[in-house]
């Protein structure tokens, strides 16, 4: 490779990183529900939906500028996903087939909900100009807010970790994801922390969704084109933090340095037939847990 | 039921009596048609569009404008004094749905012509129940062409109509170096094809075509490429919510709209509106109506339209345009149909189609101007605009086809044949009928 390849190469991967955090950040939340309650959340990408909703509603109406409804949109969905679990999901936790129906069909719901009360024409929102740029830094060029979804996602991966490796509440959690009675036979209410773990988990959804409001567009429909690369990167990953980080760079940088070879939908096919490849060898993911089946 | 004996005797003898006196018990073949204009009852028509679902967004405001205009026909006398009722469905942008649907509307509802659909795909699943029905749909968008049937009526521009003016204009104004991107399904490529011979001829040079999967939001690799080839404008055929965000991300990315614009067959005012006008300003877009079309007509189509109940969404669209045309082609083509055989209860769909070729909408009620149908492929003759997207997200028209320029459904496959009212004709002089 002579120097006059290598930049576009460099540029590639600069970009499959951009890619992959904004992979992560949409498959977090799902991480956390999926390895801590073990329900498979059909409902995630209209969290992520209800998320750019939020930003949408309080920006428009409101006139809060955009920062800030990025935790507004985390406690909003949080909020609706803490509802969610105690109307609906709390009666299902030992029926893993019917929370997966029935959180298909809160799905439905919150898009056609969506649908009655803002419509189906697309919405937008509005971002600082300083984040309607790029930034290049010799053979690299970004653009400011794939920078910001960079760091974000950092920030959250950061911040999950602490919550659930350096905390009383995160000791709890883990105790409870190895075994339930046992853990409750110590005294932690294995309710409460599923309870608190689904409404963090719907929240880092509503946050994501923010974030991909400003990169793409907000629609009710919106969640299922994130929804797919989001259980992508929890099954590779295995169901844990570690596990979708992995998965996620894995993936993004894939998909990114394939769809420089080729091109994009190529791209997509080969990194989908390599997944199935995997999964046929490791079936359980890049970084399983032991845990006690439910 | 049992099956005894008597009830097999019962059933046996009222067979036997159905052989032997056939015209007691099957309808006529008008009637299997669904002949069902009646004098002095409303003119039923189906409104076949997505209402939810990834497709809702454009398919919600066609039929809206739908409404509109049967309204306004309505208002007006309706057609030889009849009113036109219709008949509203969801295909809930699920193409099995579509199919279903337009059988349903043909054979139970029985109205005399169907208008639906905004893709090719969709457009598809439902031909086969109109071309076996003898039906008649009116196809209010956008296609690629290399159809030839007996049964629908286009009012949108085709594939070889859309981009001929729109590829001499960037070269002259931009440069020779030209970048496709576009949709991955057939739309965008067969017009591509198209746009590949306009370019051929203007001199330009194609440096490299990307496809993006239909709903993707990610252009990082596809702008990486751009960044790298460098070309002087970029073409593209990105639909729907990918289209929002390629503007988006291409804005974000640091490209500069003037140094390298996208001039786009679809990215319209509600396109513009959905990603904030700041994205949508300086780039280009190739259609035969913009909201802000100077005419008398087009500006008392856009303030009733805005001030009815029906055009709560703040736009009128091209797409919305031509489907709107749609509505006043087959008023033309049934009052010529009524005049052809006296009586109303005689028209049949397919009739309707065949008086259609040659049907004008005059200046007076279309907004984009004079339009009329080509009497051989029952496509539209029009003259295609390029608009160029303005601070506030309006369209401002920066050229104008001089001539109206003929529909051409096989321009790119001379050696299909050419498309007749009764069939395409083959080189060797064979003809087949709804070809597909």
């Amino acid at each position: 490779m002579t120097s006059l390849d290598i930049a576009p190469f460099a540029n590639a991967l600069v970009l499959g990183a951009s890619i992959a955090s904004i992979w992560l950040i949409a498959a977090i939340g799902l991480t956390i529900i999926y390895g801590t309650v073990g329900v498979i959340n059909m409902a995630h990408g209209e969290f992520i939906m209800l998320g750019a909703y939020t930003s949408y509603a309080l920006q428009s109406f409101l006139g809060l500028p955009f920062l800030l409804c990025l935790p507004a949109s985390f406690v909003v969905v949080a909020l609706v996903g803490l509802a969610i679990e105690r109307g609906l999901i709390r009666y299902l936790y030992n029926r893993p087939l019917d929370t997966l129906l029935a959180t298909w069909g809160v799905s439905l719901v919150l898009m056609q909900g969506v649908r009655l009360i803002f419509g189906s024409d697309p919405k937008y929102i509005a971002v600082p100009e300083m984040f309607q740029s790029n930034v290049e830094v010799g053979f690299a060029s970004l653009s400011v807010f794939r920078l910001v979804v960079i760091g974000i996602t950092a920030l959250v991966v950061a911040a999950t970790a602490w919550l659930f490796y350096r905390t009383r509440f995160g000791m709890q959690v883990r105790a409870v994801m190895q075994n339930k009675e046992m853990a409750a036979s110590f005294g932690i209410n294995a309710d409460r922390v599923y309870m608190t773990t689904f409404a963090i988990g719907a929240g880092l959804a509503g946050l994501a969704g923010s974030l991909f409001g400003v990169l793409a567009i907000v629609l009710p429909t919106m969640g299922t084109a994130y929804v797919v690369q989001a259980f992508l990167v929890v099954v590779v990953g295995g169901g844990t933090l570690l596990g979708s980080v992995a998965a996620a760079g894995l993936t993004g940088e894939l998909q990114s340095v394939f769809a420089f070879l080729t091109n994009d939908t190529f791209a997509r096919f080969l990194l989908y037939v390599l997944i199935v490849v995997f999964l046929r060898f490791r079936p359980r993911g890049l970084f399983a847990v032991a845990k006690a089946r439910r | 039921m049992d099956l005894t004996r008597r009830n097999l005797l019962k059933r046996s003898s009222l067979a036997a009596a159905a052989i032997a006196a056939p015209h007691l018990w099957l309808p006529t073949a008008r009637e299997a048609w669904g002949a069902t204009l009646k004098k002095g009852e409303p003119i039923k028509v189906g409104l076949l569009f997505s209402l939810t679902g990834q497709l809702a967004v454009p398919e919600e405001d066609s039929t809206l404008v739908m409404q509109y205009a049967i309204d306004e026909i309505n208002k007006n006398g309706g057609i030889a004094g009849h009113p036109i009722q219709p008949v509203i469905v969801d295909a809930k942008s699920d193409f099995n749905v579509y199919s279903e649907k337009a059988k349903e509307l043909i054979i139970r509802e029985k109205v005399i012509a169907l208008f639906g659909c905004y893709t090719s795909a969709s457009r598809k699943a439902i031909l086969p129940v109109v071309m076996s029905q003898n039906s008649l749909l009116y196809y209010p968008t956008c296609y690629e062409g290399a159809e030839c049937t007996q049964n629908t009526i286009c009012t949108g521009p085709l594939a070889n109509q859309h981009s001929k003016d729109l590829i001499p204009y960037m070269v002259k104004n931009f440069g020779k170096k030209v970048f496709f991107v576009g949709s991955n399904y057939v739309w965008p490529k067969e017009s591509n094809k198209n746009a590949k011979i306009w370019l051929q001829e203007a001199g330009g040079e194609l440096l490299g075509e990307e496809y993006i999967p239909l709903g993707s939001s990610e252009f990082g690799p596809v702008l990486g490429k751009i960044r790298d080839a460098k070309p002087n404008f970029i073409f593209s055929t990105v639909v729907g919510a990918s289209d929002i965000a390629f503007h988006k991300q291409f804005k974000q990315e640091g490209f500069k709209v003037d140094a390298m614009p996208i001039a786009s067959l679809t990215t319209g005012e509600i396109e513009t509106k959905a990603m904030g006008p700041e994205f949508g300003a300086g780039h280009f877009l190739s259609a035969p109506y913009f909201q802000t079309l100077d005419n008398p007509t087009n500006q008392k189509f856009v303030e009733s339209f805005l001030k009815s109940k029906y055009g709560k969404n703040g736009s009128t669209h091209y797409n919305m345009e031509e489907t709107y045309l749609s509505a006043y082609v087959f008023k033309a083509g049934l009052e010529a149909a009524i005049k052809k055989t006296g009586n109303i209860e005689e028209v049949t769909s397919r009739m309707i189609r065949d008086v259609s070729g040659g049907v004008r909408v005059e200046d007076n009620v279309s907004p984009e101007g004079l339009i009329w149908i080509d009497g051989d492929n029952f496509n539209t003759w029009l003259k295609p605009k390029i608009g160029q997207c303005q601070a506030d997200g309006s369209f401002k028209v920066v050229s104008q086809a001089a001539e109206h320029v003929a529909p051409d459904p096989y321009s790119i496959y001379p050696n299909a044949g050419k498309c007749t009212a009764a069939g395409l004709v083959a080189p060797d002089g064979k003809s087949r009928k709804n070809v597909i």
